[in-house]
Protein backbone atom coordinates (compact mmCIF):
# COMPACT_ATOMS: atom_id res chain seq x y z
CA UNK A 1 0.00 0.00 0.00
CA UNK A 2 1.68 3.54 -0.74
CA UNK A 3 2.65 5.95 1.63
CA UNK A 4 0.39 8.28 3.62
CA UNK A 5 -0.02 10.47 6.34
CA UNK A 6 -1.92 9.85 9.05
CA UNK A 7 -3.68 12.41 11.31
CA UNK A 8 -5.81 11.52 14.38
CA UNK A 9 -8.20 14.27 15.39
CA UNK A 10 -9.54 14.60 18.99
CA UNK A 11 -12.87 16.87 17.98
CA UNK A 12 -14.91 17.62 14.57
CA UNK A 13 -13.03 20.97 14.83
CA UNK A 14 -9.46 19.28 14.81
CA UNK A 15 -10.94 17.01 11.72
CA UNK A 16 -12.15 19.90 9.98
CA UNK A 17 -8.68 21.81 10.27
CA UNK A 18 -7.28 18.73 9.39
CA UNK A 19 -9.08 17.71 6.30
CA UNK A 20 -8.71 21.83 5.10
CA UNK A 21 -4.49 21.12 5.32
CA UNK A 22 -4.70 18.44 2.95
CA UNK A 23 -7.17 19.63 0.49
CA UNK A 24 -8.81 16.88 -1.90
CA UNK A 25 -6.07 14.64 -1.11
CA UNK A 26 -7.73 13.57 2.34
CA UNK A 27 -9.76 11.14 2.92
CA UNK A 28 -11.76 10.80 6.37
CA UNK A 29 -11.57 6.64 7.57
CA UNK A 30 -13.67 4.89 10.33
CA UNK A 31 -13.54 1.66 10.13
CA UNK A 32 -11.62 0.94 7.42
CA UNK A 33 -13.44 -1.80 5.70
CA UNK A 34 -14.02 -0.18 2.74
CA UNK A 35 -11.32 2.98 1.98
CA UNK A 36 -8.56 0.38 3.32
CA UNK A 37 -9.59 -1.71 1.09
CA UNK A 38 -9.93 0.47 -2.29
CA UNK A 39 -6.19 2.13 -1.10
CA UNK A 40 -4.96 -2.01 -1.01
CA UNK A 41 -6.00 -2.50 -4.62
CA UNK A 42 -4.05 0.71 -5.76
CA UNK A 43 -7.97 2.41 -6.76
CA UNK A 44 -7.90 5.31 -3.95
CA UNK A 45 -4.29 6.72 -3.23
CA UNK A 46 -5.03 9.88 -0.17
CA UNK A 47 -1.97 11.98 0.73
CA UNK A 48 -3.49 11.78 4.41
CA UNK A 49 -6.11 9.30 6.01
CA UNK A 50 -8.26 11.82 8.69
CA UNK A 51 -9.51 9.25 11.16
CA UNK A 52 -12.50 9.87 12.89
CA UNK A 53 -11.99 7.16 15.49
CA UNK A 54 -10.98 8.73 18.44
CA UNK A 55 -14.05 12.04 17.55
CA UNK A 56 -16.00 11.97 20.96
CA UNK A 57 -19.69 11.85 20.22
CA UNK A 58 -20.50 10.20 17.29
CA UNK A 59 -21.01 6.89 18.86
CA UNK A 60 -24.23 7.47 20.31
CA UNK A 61 -28.12 5.99 19.56
CA UNK A 62 -30.40 8.20 20.77
CA UNK A 63 -34.44 8.40 20.51
CA UNK A 64 -36.21 12.02 20.57
CA UNK A 65 -39.03 14.01 19.13
CA UNK A 66 -39.89 10.82 16.86
CA UNK A 67 -36.98 10.43 15.40
CA UNK A 68 -34.05 7.91 16.01
CA UNK A 69 -30.62 9.35 15.50
CA UNK A 70 -27.32 7.06 14.75
CA UNK A 71 -23.86 8.46 15.30
CA UNK A 72 -21.92 7.98 12.16
CA UNK A 73 -19.11 5.96 14.08
CA UNK A 74 -21.84 3.73 15.28
CA UNK A 75 -21.01 0.01 13.67
CA UNK A 76 -23.26 -1.75 11.50
CA UNK A 77 -22.66 -4.64 14.53
CA UNK A 78 -24.00 -2.20 16.66
CA UNK A 79 -26.64 -0.82 14.66
CA UNK A 80 -27.95 -4.46 13.94
CA UNK A 81 -28.15 -5.45 17.79
CA UNK A 82 -29.48 -2.53 19.36
CA UNK A 83 -32.59 -2.61 21.30
CA UNK A 84 -34.35 0.69 20.46
CA UNK A 85 -33.64 0.24 16.65
CA UNK A 86 -34.79 -3.32 16.71
CA UNK A 87 -37.75 -2.18 18.35
CA UNK A 88 -38.27 0.46 16.57
CA UNK A 89 -36.86 -0.10 13.30
CA UNK A 90 -36.92 -3.50 12.84
CA UNK A 91 -36.44 -2.83 8.92
CA UNK A 92 -32.94 -1.75 10.20
CA UNK A 93 -31.91 -4.06 11.65
CA UNK A 94 -32.92 -6.60 9.03
CA UNK A 95 -30.70 -4.24 6.87
CA UNK A 96 -27.60 -4.56 8.51
CA UNK A 97 -27.59 -8.09 9.29
CA UNK A 98 -27.51 -9.13 6.42
CA UNK A 99 -24.13 -6.78 4.88
CA UNK A 100 -21.40 -9.10 4.54
CA UNK A 101 -20.00 -10.76 7.59
CA UNK A 102 -19.86 -10.48 11.47
CA UNK A 103 -16.41 -9.46 10.89
CA UNK A 104 -16.85 -6.74 8.40
CA UNK A 105 -20.06 -5.46 10.82
CA UNK A 106 -17.84 -5.34 13.59
CA UNK A 107 -16.00 -2.54 12.20
CA UNK A 108 -18.27 -0.81 9.59
CA UNK A 109 -19.29 2.07 10.19
CA UNK A 110 -23.29 3.06 9.28
CA UNK A 111 -21.64 6.94 8.43
CA UNK A 112 -18.85 5.33 6.61
CA UNK A 113 -20.64 2.74 4.85
CA UNK A 114 -23.05 5.83 3.40
CA UNK A 115 -20.54 8.26 2.79
CA UNK A 116 -18.71 5.21 0.44
CA UNK A 117 -21.58 5.71 -2.06
CA UNK A 118 -21.62 2.48 -3.17
CA UNK A 119 -24.67 1.11 -4.80
CA UNK A 120 -24.38 -2.26 -4.02
CA UNK A 121 -24.66 -2.04 -0.12
CA UNK A 122 -27.62 -3.03 1.73
CA UNK A 123 -28.58 -0.34 4.45
CA UNK A 124 -29.43 2.52 1.88
CA UNK A 125 -32.18 0.38 0.57
CA UNK A 126 -33.70 0.38 4.06
CA UNK A 127 -32.62 4.10 4.57
CA UNK A 128 -34.76 5.17 1.85
CA UNK A 129 -37.35 3.21 2.57
CA UNK A 130 -37.81 4.80 6.22
CA UNK A 131 -36.65 7.97 4.46
CA UNK A 132 -33.97 8.90 6.57
CA UNK A 133 -32.23 11.79 6.59
CA UNK A 134 -28.26 12.60 6.73
CA UNK A 135 -26.44 15.30 8.96
CA UNK A 136 -24.23 16.91 6.85
CA UNK A 137 -21.55 19.41 8.80
CA UNK A 138 -18.05 21.00 8.07
CA UNK A 139 -16.16 24.39 9.36
CA UNK A 140 -18.81 26.03 7.76
CA UNK A 141 -21.78 24.56 9.75
CA UNK A 142 -24.07 21.71 9.82
CA UNK A 143 -26.93 21.04 7.12
CA UNK A 144 -29.40 17.91 7.32
CA UNK A 145 -30.78 16.38 3.91
CA UNK A 146 -33.10 13.45 2.85
CA UNK A 147 -30.94 10.61 2.16
CA UNK A 148 -32.46 10.41 -1.12
CA UNK A 149 -30.72 13.53 -2.39
CA UNK A 150 -27.28 12.24 -0.72
CA UNK A 151 -25.88 10.17 -3.54
CA UNK A 152 -25.09 11.95 -7.22
CA UNK A 153 -23.52 8.73 -9.10
CA UNK A 154 -21.26 5.73 -9.06
CA UNK A 155 -19.39 6.20 -5.51
CA UNK A 156 -20.15 10.14 -5.51
CA UNK A 157 -22.49 11.76 -3.28
CA UNK A 158 -23.16 15.57 -2.87
CA UNK A 159 -20.46 15.48 0.48
CA UNK A 160 -17.58 18.27 -0.24
CA UNK A 161 -14.22 18.50 0.49
CA UNK A 162 -14.36 19.22 4.14
CA UNK A 163 -17.26 17.37 4.61
CA UNK A 164 -18.33 15.01 7.33
CA UNK A 165 -21.47 12.51 7.46
CA UNK A 166 -22.19 12.85 11.58
CA UNK A 167 -25.25 11.57 11.86
CA UNK A 168 -28.17 9.32 10.28
CA UNK A 169 -31.73 10.42 11.83
CA UNK A 170 -34.46 8.15 10.98
CA UNK A 171 -38.15 8.79 11.74
CA UNK A 172 -40.03 6.22 13.49
CA UNK A 173 -42.82 5.26 11.74
CA UNK A 174 -45.87 5.19 12.58
CA UNK A 175 -48.26 2.83 14.10
CA UNK A 176 -49.64 0.30 12.01
CA UNK A 177 -46.42 0.34 9.37
CA UNK A 178 -45.29 -2.93 7.46
CA UNK A 179 -41.96 -3.39 6.38
CA UNK A 180 -40.38 -5.92 3.97
CA UNK A 181 -36.91 -6.42 3.44
CA UNK A 182 -35.57 -8.90 0.46
CA UNK A 183 -31.44 -9.26 -0.25
CA UNK A 184 -31.55 -11.19 -3.06
CA UNK A 185 -27.95 -13.61 -3.30
CA UNK A 186 -27.77 -16.07 -5.99
CA UNK A 187 -24.39 -17.09 -5.06
CA UNK A 188 -22.31 -16.67 -1.36
CA UNK A 189 -24.31 -15.65 1.88
CA UNK A 190 -21.84 -12.80 2.47
CA UNK A 191 -21.94 -11.62 -1.09
CA UNK A 192 -23.47 -8.04 -2.49
CA UNK A 193 -26.69 -8.76 -3.49
CA UNK A 194 -28.23 -9.19 -6.54
CA UNK A 195 -30.91 -6.99 -5.79
CA UNK A 196 -31.55 -5.49 -2.68
CA UNK A 197 -35.10 -3.99 -1.78
CA UNK A 198 -36.73 -2.67 1.23
CA UNK A 199 -40.25 -1.63 1.75
CA UNK A 200 -42.13 0.44 4.04
CA UNK A 201 -46.08 0.65 3.95
CA UNK A 202 -48.49 2.75 6.35
CA UNK A 203 -51.82 0.90 6.24
CA UNK A 204 -55.44 3.12 6.60
CA UNK A 205 -57.33 1.80 9.65
CA UNK A 206 -59.37 -1.68 7.64
CA UNK A 207 -55.81 -2.63 6.41
CA UNK A 208 -56.93 -2.60 2.45
CA UNK A 209 -55.98 0.61 1.54
CA UNK A 210 -52.17 1.74 1.38
CA UNK A 211 -52.18 5.09 2.95
CA UNK A 212 -47.85 5.74 2.25
CA UNK A 213 -45.54 3.53 0.75
CA UNK A 214 -41.41 3.93 0.02
CA UNK A 215 -39.40 1.54 -1.51
CA UNK A 216 -35.88 1.76 -1.71
CA UNK A 217 -33.43 -0.60 -4.17
CA UNK A 218 -29.92 -1.10 -4.43
CA UNK A 219 -27.96 -2.93 -6.66
CA UNK A 220 -30.05 -1.62 -9.47
CA UNK A 221 -28.21 1.47 -10.71
CA UNK A 222 -25.53 4.46 -9.93
CA UNK A 223 -26.71 5.09 -6.89
CA UNK A 224 -29.34 3.17 -4.46
CA UNK A 225 -32.72 4.73 -5.19
CA UNK A 226 -36.49 5.09 -4.32
CA UNK A 227 -38.71 3.40 -6.96
CA UNK A 228 -41.34 6.32 -7.21
CA UNK A 229 -43.61 5.34 -9.63
CA UNK A 230 -44.31 1.82 -8.11
CA UNK A 231 -44.88 3.99 -4.62
CA UNK A 232 -47.20 6.37 -6.80
CA UNK A 233 -49.12 2.91 -8.00
CA UNK A 234 -49.51 1.95 -4.13
CA UNK A 235 -50.78 5.24 -2.80
CA UNK A 236 -54.07 5.39 -1.69
CA UNK A 237 -54.91 2.45 -3.48
CA UNK A 238 -56.59 -0.78 -2.18
CA UNK A 239 -54.28 -3.64 -1.78
CA UNK A 240 -54.68 -6.19 -4.08
CA UNK A 241 -52.76 -8.78 -5.36
CA UNK A 242 -53.11 -7.07 -8.80
CA UNK A 243 -52.18 -4.07 -7.72
CA UNK A 244 -49.27 -5.33 -6.35
CA UNK A 245 -48.26 -6.77 -8.99
CA UNK A 246 -48.91 -3.53 -10.90
CA UNK A 247 -46.84 -1.35 -8.72
CA UNK A 248 -43.76 -3.93 -8.71
CA UNK A 249 -43.55 -3.80 -12.58
CA UNK A 250 -43.31 0.03 -12.54
CA UNK A 251 -39.75 -0.97 -10.92
CA UNK A 252 -38.50 -2.17 -14.63
CA UNK A 253 -38.09 1.02 -15.90
CA UNK A 254 -36.87 2.63 -12.82
CA UNK A 255 -33.99 0.62 -12.31
CA UNK A 256 -30.67 1.03 -14.40
CA UNK A 257 -28.47 -2.18 -13.66
CA UNK A 258 -25.76 -3.00 -15.54
CA UNK A 259 -24.21 -6.69 -16.60
CA UNK A 260 -22.03 -8.17 -14.15
CA UNK A 261 -20.68 -11.27 -12.39
CA UNK A 262 -23.89 -11.47 -10.32
CA UNK A 263 -26.28 -11.44 -13.37
CA UNK A 264 -27.02 -9.72 -16.80
CA UNK A 265 -29.04 -6.31 -16.97
CA UNK A 266 -32.17 -7.95 -17.87
CA UNK A 267 -32.32 -10.34 -15.47
CA UNK A 268 -31.34 -7.75 -12.67
CA UNK A 269 -34.78 -6.08 -13.84
CA UNK A 270 -36.54 -9.24 -14.31
CA UNK A 271 -35.61 -9.67 -10.19
CA UNK A 272 -36.07 -5.98 -9.30
CA UNK A 273 -39.64 -6.35 -10.32
CA UNK A 274 -40.12 -9.77 -8.73
CA UNK A 275 -38.15 -9.02 -5.54
CA UNK A 276 -40.15 -5.33 -4.96
CA UNK A 277 -43.49 -7.92 -5.12
CA UNK A 278 -42.27 -10.28 -2.56
CA UNK A 279 -41.57 -7.27 -0.19
CA UNK A 280 -44.51 -5.65 -0.64
CA UNK A 281 -46.18 -9.27 -0.43
CA UNK A 282 -43.90 -9.82 2.78
CA UNK A 283 -44.73 -6.53 4.18
CA UNK A 284 -48.55 -6.95 3.76
CA UNK A 285 -48.33 -10.97 4.94
CA UNK A 286 -46.68 -9.43 8.63
CA UNK A 287 -48.96 -8.29 11.57
CA UNK A 288 -47.91 -4.46 11.93
CA UNK A 289 -44.72 -3.51 13.93
CA UNK A 290 -43.95 -7.02 13.39
CA UNK A 291 -40.11 -7.48 15.03
CA UNK A 292 -37.03 -8.83 13.15
CA UNK A 293 -36.27 -13.09 13.88
CA UNK A 294 -34.19 -12.88 16.96
CA UNK A 295 -31.03 -13.94 15.29
CA UNK A 296 -27.29 -13.13 16.17
CA UNK B 1 -4.45 11.70 -7.55
CA UNK B 2 -1.11 13.71 -6.68
CA UNK B 3 -0.29 14.52 -3.40
CA UNK B 4 -0.68 18.17 -2.68
CA UNK B 5 1.63 17.79 0.48
CA UNK B 6 4.53 15.72 0.17
CA UNK B 7 4.21 12.58 2.70
CA UNK B 8 7.46 13.09 4.78
CA UNK B 9 8.72 9.75 5.69
CA UNK B 10 9.82 10.57 9.19
CA UNK B 11 6.55 12.42 10.30
CA UNK B 12 4.49 9.62 9.05
CA UNK B 13 5.88 7.20 11.68
CA UNK B 14 3.72 6.34 14.51
CA UNK B 15 4.38 5.32 17.72
CA UNK B 16 1.50 3.02 19.01
CA UNK B 17 1.01 1.28 21.94
CA UNK B 18 -0.76 -1.67 21.53
CA UNK B 19 -1.60 -4.72 24.14
CA UNK B 20 -1.35 -8.91 21.91
CA UNK B 21 -1.87 -11.38 23.92
CA UNK B 22 -1.78 -9.66 27.09
CA UNK B 23 1.94 -8.21 26.46
CA UNK B 24 2.28 -4.53 26.35
CA UNK B 25 4.40 -3.41 23.30
CA UNK B 26 4.93 0.10 22.15
CA UNK B 27 5.92 0.29 18.33
CA UNK B 28 6.87 2.78 15.64
CA UNK B 29 4.74 1.96 12.76
CA UNK B 30 4.31 3.28 9.67
CA UNK B 31 0.16 4.51 9.35
CA UNK B 32 0.21 1.89 6.11
CA UNK B 33 1.37 -0.85 8.35
CA UNK B 34 -1.68 -3.09 7.92
CA UNK B 35 -2.34 -4.91 11.43
CA UNK B 36 -1.65 -8.54 9.68
CA UNK B 37 1.44 -7.40 8.23
CA UNK B 38 2.37 -5.97 12.23
CA UNK B 39 1.42 -8.98 14.16
CA UNK B 40 3.26 -11.51 11.48
CA UNK B 41 6.73 -9.41 10.56
CA UNK B 42 7.12 -6.41 13.77
CA UNK B 43 6.06 -9.00 16.17
CA UNK B 44 6.69 -12.46 14.75
CA UNK B 45 3.65 -13.63 15.56
CA UNK B 46 3.01 -15.72 12.17
CA UNK B 47 0.02 -17.91 13.12
CA UNK B 48 -2.73 -14.80 11.70
CA UNK B 49 -2.10 -15.59 7.77
CA UNK B 50 -3.61 -13.62 5.18
CA UNK B 51 -5.33 -15.28 2.39
CA UNK B 52 -7.72 -13.05 0.24
CA UNK B 53 -6.13 -9.55 1.49
CA UNK B 54 -9.84 -8.28 0.92
CA UNK B 55 -11.61 -8.78 3.97
CA UNK B 56 -13.49 -11.90 2.73
CA UNK B 57 -11.99 -15.06 3.39
CA UNK B 58 -11.77 -15.28 7.36
CA UNK B 59 -7.93 -16.53 7.37
CA UNK B 60 -6.59 -13.17 8.97
CA UNK B 61 -9.65 -13.20 11.59
CA UNK B 62 -8.19 -11.76 15.17
CA UNK B 63 -9.92 -10.00 18.30
CA UNK B 64 -9.72 -6.28 18.77
CA UNK B 65 -11.26 -5.53 22.33
CA UNK B 66 -12.87 -8.61 21.97
CA UNK B 67 -14.02 -8.01 19.05
CA UNK B 68 -13.28 -9.81 15.78
CA UNK B 69 -12.17 -8.08 13.05
CA UNK B 70 -10.18 -8.75 9.51
CA UNK B 71 -6.22 -7.61 10.13
CA UNK B 72 -5.81 -7.01 6.64
CA UNK B 73 -8.34 -4.73 6.50
CA UNK B 74 -7.49 -2.83 9.92
CA UNK B 75 -4.31 -0.42 9.98
CA UNK B 76 -2.13 -1.04 12.78
CA UNK B 77 -2.35 2.77 13.58
CA UNK B 78 -6.30 2.05 14.76
CA UNK B 79 -4.98 -0.74 17.47
CA UNK B 80 -3.33 2.39 19.13
CA UNK B 81 -4.30 1.79 22.94
CA UNK B 82 -6.13 -1.57 21.86
CA UNK B 83 -5.98 -4.99 22.83
CA UNK B 84 -5.41 -7.66 20.38
CA UNK B 85 -5.81 -11.41 20.77
CA UNK B 86 -4.43 -13.56 17.94
CA UNK B 87 -4.27 -17.52 17.94
CA UNK B 88 -0.63 -17.22 19.84
CA UNK B 89 -2.94 -16.14 22.89
CA UNK B 90 -5.21 -18.82 23.26
CA UNK B 91 -3.48 -21.64 24.71
CA UNK B 92 -2.54 -21.27 28.28
CA UNK B 93 1.53 -22.43 28.75
CA UNK B 94 1.04 -26.25 27.22
CA UNK B 95 -2.37 -26.30 27.84
CA UNK B 96 -4.66 -25.52 24.65
CA UNK B 97 -7.64 -23.59 24.67
CA UNK B 98 -11.33 -25.76 24.52
CA UNK B 99 -11.82 -24.43 20.74
CA UNK B 100 -8.44 -25.57 20.01
CA UNK B 101 -8.78 -29.06 21.57
CA UNK B 102 -11.96 -29.41 19.93
CA UNK B 103 -10.35 -28.64 16.01
CA UNK B 104 -8.10 -31.11 16.91
CA UNK B 105 -10.40 -34.16 18.11
CA UNK B 106 -13.31 -33.55 15.92
CA UNK B 107 -11.35 -32.87 12.74
CA UNK B 108 -12.39 -29.12 12.20
CA UNK B 109 -9.20 -28.32 10.09
CA UNK B 110 -7.67 -30.53 7.07
CA UNK B 111 -4.52 -28.59 5.96
CA UNK B 112 -4.59 -26.31 8.29
CA UNK B 113 -4.36 -22.69 6.33
CA UNK B 114 -7.83 -21.23 7.32
CA UNK B 115 -7.31 -23.08 11.21
CA UNK B 116 -6.19 -20.19 12.92
CA UNK B 117 -8.74 -17.57 11.44
CA UNK B 118 -11.65 -20.29 11.80
CA UNK B 119 -10.40 -20.81 15.65
CA UNK B 120 -10.61 -17.14 16.49
CA UNK B 121 -13.88 -16.69 14.99
CA UNK B 122 -14.96 -19.76 16.51
CA UNK B 123 -13.81 -18.13 20.08
CA UNK B 124 -15.64 -14.86 19.54
CA UNK B 125 -18.70 -16.56 18.60
CA UNK B 126 -18.36 -18.50 21.88
CA UNK B 127 -17.76 -15.55 24.07
CA UNK B 128 -20.70 -13.71 22.51
CA UNK B 129 -23.03 -16.44 22.81
CA UNK B 130 -21.94 -19.44 24.79
CA UNK B 131 -25.09 -21.69 23.61
CA UNK B 132 -25.20 -21.17 19.31
CA UNK B 133 -27.77 -22.95 17.86
CA UNK B 134 -26.36 -24.94 14.54
CA UNK B 135 -27.57 -22.06 12.73
CA UNK B 136 -26.29 -19.32 14.67
CA UNK B 137 -22.65 -20.92 13.98
CA UNK B 138 -22.96 -21.28 10.09
CA UNK B 139 -24.07 -17.66 10.40
CA UNK B 140 -21.29 -16.34 12.56
CA UNK B 141 -18.95 -18.79 10.92
CA UNK B 142 -19.99 -17.89 7.05
CA UNK B 143 -17.14 -15.68 6.70
CA UNK B 144 -14.44 -18.12 7.50
CA UNK B 145 -13.60 -20.15 4.58
CA UNK B 146 -12.74 -23.50 3.97
CA UNK B 147 -11.64 -24.49 0.45
CA UNK B 148 -10.79 -28.57 2.02
CA UNK B 149 -14.69 -28.08 2.64
CA UNK B 150 -14.85 -29.26 5.96
CA UNK B 151 -17.55 -27.48 6.87
CA UNK B 152 -19.29 -30.35 9.17
CA UNK B 153 -16.29 -30.69 10.92
CA UNK B 154 -15.76 -27.18 11.72
CA UNK B 155 -19.33 -26.91 13.39
CA UNK B 156 -19.16 -30.05 14.91
CA UNK B 157 -15.75 -28.41 16.64
CA UNK B 158 -17.48 -25.65 17.67
CA UNK B 159 -20.31 -27.45 19.04
CA UNK B 160 -18.09 -29.69 20.72
CA UNK B 161 -16.29 -26.91 22.20
CA UNK B 162 -19.82 -24.91 23.45
CA UNK B 163 -20.34 -27.95 25.40
CA UNK B 164 -17.10 -28.38 26.62
CA UNK B 165 -16.63 -24.03 27.56
CA UNK B 166 -20.16 -24.78 29.35
CA UNK B 167 -19.12 -27.32 31.58
CA UNK B 168 -17.28 -30.84 31.82
CA UNK B 169 -19.82 -33.84 31.16
CA UNK B 170 -22.21 -31.83 29.67
CA UNK B 171 -22.06 -34.36 26.80
CA UNK B 172 -19.61 -32.76 24.98
CA UNK B 173 -21.95 -30.51 23.20
CA UNK B 174 -24.57 -32.74 22.06
CA UNK B 175 -27.21 -30.69 23.30
CA UNK B 176 -31.26 -30.43 22.96
CA UNK B 177 -29.92 -26.65 20.81
CA UNK B 178 -28.50 -29.28 17.91
CA UNK B 179 -30.17 -29.06 14.76
CA UNK B 180 -30.39 -32.41 12.60
CA UNK B 181 -26.75 -32.10 11.16
CA UNK B 182 -25.06 -31.77 14.27
CA UNK B 183 -26.76 -34.68 15.72
CA UNK B 184 -25.68 -36.72 12.43
CA UNK B 185 -21.91 -35.18 13.18
CA UNK B 186 -22.77 -36.82 16.98
CA UNK B 187 -23.15 -39.77 15.49
CA UNK B 188 -20.42 -39.88 12.82
CA UNK B 189 -18.40 -38.81 15.77
CA UNK B 190 -19.17 -41.47 18.00
CA UNK B 191 -18.34 -43.97 15.40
Amino acid sequence: MHAFEYREPRSLEEAYAALAAYGEDARPVAGGTALVLLMRLGLARPGCLVSLRRIAGLGAISAADGVIRLGALVTHRRAERDPLVGTRLPLLTEAYRHVATVRIRNAATVGGGLAHGDPAQDPPAALLALDARVRLSSAAGSRTIPLHDFYRDYYETVLQPGELLTELEVPMPPAGARWGFIKFLPRTADDYGTVTVAVALTLDGTGAHCREARIGLTCVGPTPIRARRAEAVLRGARLTPELLRAAAEEVRNEVQPTSDLRGSAEYKRDMAVLFTRRALEQALAQPAGNPPQDRR
Amino acid sequence: MTSSVTASPAAAIRRIRIQVNGQEHECEVRPNRLLVDFLRYDLGLTGTKEGCGVGVCGLCTVLLDGQMVASCLTLAVFADGGEVTTIEGLAVGAELHPVQDCFIEYGGFQCGICTPGQIMAAKALLDDNPTPTEEEIKEWMMGNLCRCTGYYKIVESVQRAAGRLRGAGAGDGATARQGPAGARAGRLAAR
